[in-house]
């Protein structure tokens, strides 16, 4: 394969690095924090090489006390700095769920407009590899839950690059989470990339027989099954929403009104979920505008389980996808 | 200032944060505030002295129990007043309540109702100050109760750790809400604790307001000039209930009467008095100045206006050039 002169080949992992090492060039106020992130060279290899070249200060090691960290990034931002905070994995976010939703969430509005929290808190989240329950979940659904919060999943080697620079100049505490699928996942980066507006969902394939809604993780699966779709000669519309809160409801309703059918696949459960919000939202805005039910390809409702069969058994796979589309316009 | 005179300040201060709750809990009946309101009635001495030890550009955390941090730290009375009164002049427009009282001019970062809440982020404040190499303290206030928490633990540490300039107030007050402090702590010397952190620290006499403001001025002193994180812990009582809905089941009312015999502000009073250096005109003039002082602020949330409904949504995020 040919590169083009424009464009190199890189991995998610490469493009979350190249976004936190970029930031902290440009701005004196950006370092990271977390646990080993500095000499192990962070949990997933995310870090790796950061400490050599911006010091133990910037690239902060921190004990296992996420409450603390991340409430010390918390209180940083409010003392003037950018800081991005590295949460192990979302289920590990729990012990900082005080810090995040009770502080960061809520000061600028507490205060009355007085106190934002520019904050920027980075998390592994999902499932596939392997790790069984308390490291699998996705939880990004609770955190899109809270207002004063901004929650995005880039799904993209594209938008795991960019969408941190936009983040760290948000006044508001912004949560990015990164599934653990998609770290070795290599591609193509544009060099003429530019910051990602977190405000919008982006059309990755345009169709219309077919809304597949999506995000994060399942995004390529969900591109997967778009193709078998294409081959079999259904045209699916692939709405990647990049942003879990404040949701693009301009885009999802675009996409209904496009195609007049609707698949959400979301990692996360069903019940009160994500999928669930979407669902209600196309059902308040645009039910007559569906020439079927809505579908859901979700997580099974049960804790993920390890042994690797019963794993991918319980996560939304691209022959669901492609099975529960097929179904719904009718072949 | 005189000798003298800075002990009438402090006089005068504790007597103000004193008068000004006071009103508040009869505001309350009177059902213009709303909500919890918890008063500080009996350890004033611990915010007024603290507060006296530190410079404009230091910041404070504190707890729900903060109305005396606010008005001891310089918060306008009347913004303090029209908050709890629900008004859009109070200084959280309203939106926070006597809980979460904030005011970014005095780096006053609330008024936390998250029991340890405030720590984390009085240690994140400390670090944006050590890495932009600003010689500034932080002064977070929390009480025993918050001993319990994880939060505690995991803050002390990491100030200690990373040698930050957090000043650790542990407003002691032997109840956390109802529950005495050797029903929830194995260790009641909370001392030991810090020192577990090698966090220097040292138990005060929280309702002696001079021995409250030597220990904050030397603890501060050692914070600003690099030695790390220092931990105060000060014996004082609350002499009021936790918060306008608790009958006091917990405590026995000879014990609230000895500590009562031990008022702050009757202490320093009487200090002052019995050496000449307070005479019954100044303490009238202090009671005149400070009861037109909570007139003013009455007055002041009384003329408050309401925020219009149509603002609801603001200030859940930023707005394109701030308030």
């Amino acid at each position: 394969m040919t590169l083009i002169a424009e464009k190199k080949t890189i991995t998610y992992r490469e493009a979350v690095r190249e976004a936190m090492s970029d930031a902290m060039r440009n701005d004196e106020r950006v370092f990271l924090m977390g646990e080993d992130v500095g000499r192990y060279g962070g949990c997933y290899a995310v870090s790796k090489g950061m400490l050599e070249e911006f010091g133990p200060d910037r690239v902060r090691d921190t004990p296992l006390s996420e409450s603390a960290f991340v409430g010390a990034g918390i209180g940083a931002a409010l003392g003037g700095m950018r800081p991005i905070v590295e949460v192990m994995t979302v289920n590990f976010s729990l012990l900082a769920l005080d810090q995040i939703v009770n502080t960061a969430a809520l000061y600028l509005h507490m205060s009355g407009g007085q106190f934002n929290v520019p904050v920027v808190i980075r998390m592994a989240t999902g499932a596939g590899r392997q790790l069984a329950a308390q490291h699998s979940h996705s939880l990004e659904g609770w955190y899109a839950h809270v207002p004063g919060l901004k929650v995005v999943a880039p799904g993209t080697i594209e938008d795991a690059r960019w969408m941190l620079a936009t983040a760290l100049d948000d006044p508001d505490p912004v949560i990015i989470f990164e599934h653990v699928g998609l770290y070795n996942m290599e591609g193509e980066l544009p060099e003429n990339g530019a910051p990602v507006d977190l405000a919008k969902a982006k059309l990755r394939q345009s169709g219309t027989d077919v809304s597949l809604i999506t995000y994060g993780g399942s995004l390529p699966k969900v591109m997967a099954a778009a193709d078998e779709l294409t081959q079999e000669g259904i045209s699916a519309d692939v709405l990647d929403l990049r942003v879990l809160r404040p949701l693009d409801i301009p885009a999802i309703i675009d996409t209904v009104t496009t195609t007049h059918r609707l698949v959400v696949i979301d990692e996360g459960w069903k019940t009160g979920g994500l999928s669930a919000e979407i669902a209600a939202r196309v059902a308040e805005d645009a039910i007559w505008e569906l020439d079927a039910p809505i579908r859901r390809v979700c997580s099974a409702e049960v804790p993920v389980p390890y042994a690797r069969h019963m794993e991918q058994a319980a996560l939304p796979q691209v022959a669901d996808i492609v099975a529960t589309a097929r179904a719904l316009v009718g072949r | 200032m005189s000798e003298t005179s800075h002990l009438h300040d402090l006089l005068w201060q504790m007597l103000r944060i004193r008068r000004f709750e006071e009103r508040s809990a009869q505001l309350y009946q009177e059902e213009k505030i709303r909500g919890f309101l918890h008063l500080y009635i009996g350890e004033e001495a611990v915010a007024v002295g603290v507060m006296g030890a530190l410079e404009p550009e230091d910041a404070v955390v504190a707890t729900y129990r903060e109305h005396g941090h606010a008005l001891a730290r310089g918060v306008a009375p009347g913004s303090v007043m029209a908050e709890m009164y629900g008004k859009v002049e109070g200084c959280s427009r309203g939106r926070g309540g006597s809980m979460h009282l904030f005011d970014a001019d005095n780096r006053f970062y609330g008024g936390n109702a998250i029991v340890g809440g405030g720590l984390p982020l009085a240690v994140g404040l400390a670090l944006a100050d050590h890495l932009s190499g600003r010689r500034r303290v932080t002064a977070v206030f929390f009480g025993e109760g918050a001993v319990a928490e994880g939060e505690f633990h995991e803050s002390m540490n990491l100030a200690a750790l990373w040698d930050l300039p957090v000043l650790f107030c542990c407003e002691n007050n032997l109840y956390a809400m109802g529950t005495a402090i050797e029903r929830s702590e194995s260790q009641t010397h909370l001392t030991l604790k810090a020192a577990s952190f090698e966090i220097p620290a040292w138990e005060v006499d929280g309702m002696d307001v001079v021995a409250v403001e030597e220990a904050a001025v030397k603890a501060v002193e050692s914070v600003r000039s690099g030695g790390g994180p220092h931990f105060l812990e000060f014996r004082t009582y609350r002499f009021r209930a936790h918060s306008m809905f608790d009958p006091e089941l917990y405590r026995s009312k000879e014990e609230v009467g000895e500590w009562m015999s031990r008022d702050p502000i009757e202490l320093l009073r009487g200090r002052l008095s019995a050496e000449g250096l307070l005479s019954e005109d100044d303490w009238e003039a202090m009671e005149e100045k400070v009861g037109a002082e909570v007139d003013d602020a009455v007055e002041f949330a009384e003329e408050g206006s309401w925020e219009p409904v149509g603002d609801l949504s603001r200030f859940v995020y930023s707005e394109v050039g701030g308030r």
